[in-house]
């Protein structure tokens, strides 16, 4: 029992954490927002260490199987809390500005990232949804956090239904598979289908692609992405900033796992729906993305696009290829984070601005928000010496060892059309004559965090070893042989 | 200091300058006279390190000298950097052109005097890096970084058309430049590394030749730029401020022809065995085409940019033909148009400067207020045309002596392009120079000032001597060009007697 509450020590540390959080906020008479958010940064950089340094020597489970901790989780549970972390200090100032400072918002962030730890060490259908379930109902009522709004509440409603029916289909494929494997648990599923027992089932199959929709539907994977752009423009921007890094983060995690872990065998079956969803996720974020106007929405279409990216490492199905998708979506957390910290500092005299065309001139008139923007649309784009440029190196290194060629052509033409936009944001900066009326400054919260990431974008390339390092570490976690460890309580048929 | 990293130092020496220029403080005055004095000194100490390092070169071996390798991406992806015959040369024209750069656009770029010089600072370690990356992705990493800075040297300090110009140069060098990547991923997985030498040493089988060669091939010819895929370079010329433009002609058209010389040719010689009657079509027509298109433009930077694609025609035709002439050719004639064709955008941004306008016909009779500026621009126009004694001679005969040996009719085809280039570049030279002064605003031209003789003589000093004197660069290529072409043609006796 003990070894198994030392295993979920992180999120333990948070679950009561945000408890504890709760009642001061709730209990206390004077508005205490300050206190329990830094708390909340304090709860999530303790939890993310916890995750960091749990290093178990392969995979140790917890709860009859249902909670595994290897170095995959480790790292992608420390890298989930963190940038929660950082969008919760991002949120403050922007959160008192706008007059939305409530304790709660740190108290349902933790939460989330709770669900968000449950998630990615779930071992078990039951354990996944249960997660999945506590990170999305947290989210749920952030996006609707400025209630007054009608946009956002639209969003947090809009998140609410569409999620539900995703957890819906999740739930519907989880059962087929239970149905049809007699288990629940990831390492009995894998053991249920094997080649040697022929082709997998039908309704196996069907089950397996509702699995997958429900799963890309919280990374917004074409075609489940309708809810992002929405979502993304309606929610305040502290929270779209948060939308777009931390739960995608987990998302991507455990879908891997889950396909990994659970389907290692079925990989034909699945792989075409990756490669599928891949490229249509690629396209459309390059496409659509070049008609938008709102800030938010065009990195709404951006960031379908680079889960489409992080999925053609997943599409390549092998060890180098999740390396790439660990390392894909830490770079694209931290350039995430960076540009939401400039797009949070698009203030005038009179509130937030939200369109590109306000950005006109910024170069002139800010430069160093200019430049750090600059330098993030340049390594979204997957321009070389920057971060992006590294992420999409690795996941195409793996796609082209997995023989995905049409997959990877697709894909690297998409990124060119994707550049577009992004240049053009560029172009708005710094070739386009400012407005009358300058931007406020920036806070100095958002100064150094667009900084910080701004400098690690550019000189990630002097030194990238230790980051791959660590997602190759990661990812070599998910491939060994799982030691038979699941005894469960459910028979097999 | 045989273990000092010299070209470690020379690329980021650079990129130290433009970290110094971002701490500049002060006025606005004082931060862009300060911006200015720091990129000078810095690519003026460069180009010292540079010429150092030529002067212990040495040219006898077709080995990489000055190698340095240490472990950077993992799993056979190193920092390599290293020169040998083909590259130093290059390295040299890159650090050599950019004091002029720097002095060229001393007064006439007025507004963001910091960004500019940061822009060329950050532009020069990426060129340099490119010729001296020995490791395929990290190649690959310069070769891109470039559009970066060159983006925002066009979009923020070009013409009235400089957006369309930008995003279309930006654009359409990164389709070629992502296929390649794809290749380079190919050829790593094969090779189990990304290192030049190794690469070179791998045979990739036949079939595999062809795509990878493809894949390459989209990428240097829209850098080159070769015909049909030179639609961005005079947009992007014309557009480009001056010194934008001396560097786009001078040493980013080089990395084209760099690429085939280092990559496609040595790693997939079955393929450019095989593509070779097709870089000798598009070449010829390049040369005529453009030739003639050239000769209908109304503007000086346009006409000289569709030039610049003519003469590329040349190098690529001599590249490929692959004999000792041919590639040796192709080098001097890289890197004459480097200087030749530089001067000729800077002698365009002296008039240009004072009248602002590039249109011919607003010109005419220049020789009578500056004859200075006449008989640089002269000389310059009689060797972009390839007058015996001038720079330009060497490369253009040395590469049609090396085509004609393989393809007669390519070869006879580009002599005939001469007398075209003749046509366009005197006729060109009669309507801004010579006759009467009839325009207004030209009685009161002044010729050029000490800066600009400045800048522009050591250019005229490279032109006459290399012209008359070419032994120094031939010399130095030799034993590189040597070992590429017999390397070429064991690849391919072995293909050849294997049955096919």
């Amino acid at each position: 029992m003990l070894s198994n509450l030392s295993l979920i020590l992180p999120e333990l540390v948070l679950f009561i954490g945000a408890m504890v959080l709760l009642m001061y906020g709730a209990f206390s008479t004077k508005d205490v927002t300050r206190g329990v958010d830094l708390g909340a940064m304090g709860l999530l950089v303790i939890a993310a260490v916890l995750a960091l340094t749990q290093s178990p020597n392969g995979q140790e489970v917890a709860f009859n199987g249902a909670f595994a901790v290897d170095g995959f989780t480790s790292l992608m549970k420390g890298l989930t809390f963190i940038a929660t972390a950082v969008a919760i200090a991002m949120s403050r100032d922007f959160m008192a500005r706008e007059k939305l400072a409530r304790f709660e918002f740190s108290v349902l962030l933790v939460l989330a990232a709770t669900g968000m730890g449950m998630m990615i060490s779930a071992n078990d259908l039951i354990a996944l949804y249960m997660g999945i379930e506590l990170q999305s109902l947290a989210l749920y009522v952030v996006a609707a956090i400025n209630r007054d709004s009608l946009r956002s509440t639209e969003a947090g409603l809009k998140y609410f239904v569409l999620g539900a029916l995703s957890s819906g289909l999740l739930l519907y494929g989880a059962s087929l598979i239970y149905g049809f494997s007699g288990a629940t648990g990831f390492g009995d599923i894998a053991l249920a289908f094997q080649p040697e027992n022929g082709q997998l089932p039908i309704a196996m199959t069907i089950g397996l692609v509702f699995l997958i929709a429900g799963l890309a539907f919280k990374i917004s994977a074409v075609p489940f992405h309708m809810w992002t752009p929405d979502v993304y423009e309606g929610a305040p921007t502290a929270v779209t900033a948060f939308f777009a890094a931390a739960p995608k983060l987990a998302g991507m995690a455990i879908f891997v796992r889950v396909m990994m872990t659970a389907f290692p065998d079925a990989i034909v079956a699945w792989q075409q729906i990756i490669i599928f969803v891949s490229f249509a996720s690629m396209a459309l974020g390059a496409f659509a993305a070049i008609g938008q106007r709102n800030i938010k929405r065009l990195l709404a279409y951006s960031s379908i696009g680079h889960m489409g990216f992080a999925l053609v490492g997943f599409a390549a199905g092998t060890q180098d290829g999740v390396a790439g998708v660990v390392l894909y979506m830490a770079l694209y957390a931290v350039m995430t984070l960076g540009t939401f910290a400039c797009v949070l500092s698009m203030r005038r005299e009179g509130g937030m601005v939200e369109k590109i065309d306000n950005l006109a001139g910024l170069s002139q008139t800010r430069p160093f928000m200019a430049a750090c923007l600059a330098i993030m649309m340049f390594s979204l784009a997957g321009i070389p010496p920057l971060a992006g440029f590294f992420g999409k190196l690795f996941v195409f290194r793996a796609a082209i060892d997995a023989g995905l060629y049409g997959l990877s052509i697709l894909g690297v033409l998409s990124s060119v059309v994707g550049a577009f936009y992004y240049l053009r944001i560029v172009k708005i900066m710094y070739i386009d004559a400012p407005p009358e009326e300058p931007y406020a400054p920036m806070a100095r919260d958002m100064r150094y965090l667009a900084g910080a990431s701004a400098a690690f974008a550019l000189l990630f390339f002097v030194y990238p070893a230790p980051l791959v390092e660590l997602s190759e570490l990661a990812a070599s976690a998910l491939f060994q042989t799982p030691a038979v460890e699941v005894v469960t309580s459910i028979a097999r048929p | 200091m045989t273990d000092w990293p010299i070209l470690s130092t020379i690329t980021f020496l650079p990129l130290l300058g433009a970290l110094f220029i971002m701490l500049v403080r002060g006025d606005e005055a004082t931060v862009a006279s300060n911006s200015r004095a720091v990129a000078l000194w810095t690519t003026l100490i460069t180009l010292l390190l540079t010429l150092f390092m030529l002067t212990r070169f040495d040219g006898s071996t077709a080995a990489f000298q000055f190698v340095e390798r240490v472990a950077w991406l993992g799993d056979g992806v190193d920092y390599a950097m290293g020169v040998d015959g083909i590259s130093v040369l290059f390295v040299v024209l890159t650090a050599a052109l950019m004091p002029i750069c720097v002095l060229a656009g001393w007064n006439s770029i007025k507004t963001r005097v910091r960004e500019y010089m940061i822009a060329f600072l950050v532009l020069e370690t990426l060129m340099i890096g490119v010729f001296c990356a020995m490791d395929l992705v990290l190649f690959y990493l310069f070769f891109e970084g470039g559009l970066i800075p060159m983006f925002l040297i066009i979009g923020v300090w070009g013409g009235a058309r400089r957006i369309y110009a930008s995003f279309k140069f930006f654009l359409y060098t990164l389709v070629g430049s992502v296929l390649m990547l794809l290749a380079i991923l190919a050829m790593y997985w094969q090779a189990g590394t990304s290192f030049i030498p190794d690469l070179t040493a791998t045979g990739f089988s036949a079939d595999m030749q062809t795509w990878l060669w493809l894949a390459f091939f989209a990428s240097f010819a829209v850098k080159m730029p070769m015909w049909p895929v030179h639609t961005w370079l005079p947009d992007a010329h014309v557009e480009a401020p001056t010194a934008g433009s001396v560097i786009l002609a001078g040493v980013l058209l080089k990395m084209g022809g760099y690429g085939f010389l280092r990559f496609s040719l040595p790693m997939f010689p079955i393929a450019s065995e095989m593509f070779a009657p097709l870089v000798f079509a598009m070449s010829a027509i390049a040369i005529v085409y453009t030739s003639l298109v050239a000769f209908a433009q109304e503007d000086m930077k346009k006409l000289i940019a569709y030039s610049s694609v003519a003469h590329m025609g040349f190098v690529t035709m001599g590249l490929f033909s692959m004999t000792m002439q041919g590639v040796q050719g192709g080098i001097f004639q890289m890197l004459s148009h480097g200087w030749i064709s530089g001067a000729l955008f800077l002698c365009v941004g002296v008039i240009y400067d004072r009248m602002h306008t590039r249109e011919i016909a607003a010109y005419g009779g220049l020789v009578n207020r500056m004859p200075v500026y006449a008989a640089l621009f002269l000389l310059f126009t009689m060797a972009n045309v390839g007058l015996p004694g001038t720079s330009g001679f060497v490369g253009e005969f040395l590469t049609i002596i090396g085509t004609f040996q393989i393809s007669t009719w390519t070869a006879f085809v580009a002599a005939s392009g001469v007398i075209l280039s003749a046509v366009y570049a005197l006729s060109l030279y009669r309507r801004v120079t010579l006759g009467k002064i009839e325009h207004e605003g030209l009685e009161t031209i002044a010729d050029m000032d000490r800066r600009e003789i400045l800048i522009i003589a050591p250019l005229a000093v490279a032109t006459i001597l290399f012209g008359i004197w070419p032994m120094p660069i031939l010399d130095l290529t030799a034993s590189s060009v040597d070992a590429l072409v017999s390397g070429y043609q064991e690849a391919l006796a072995a293909h050849h007697s294997s049955g096919h």
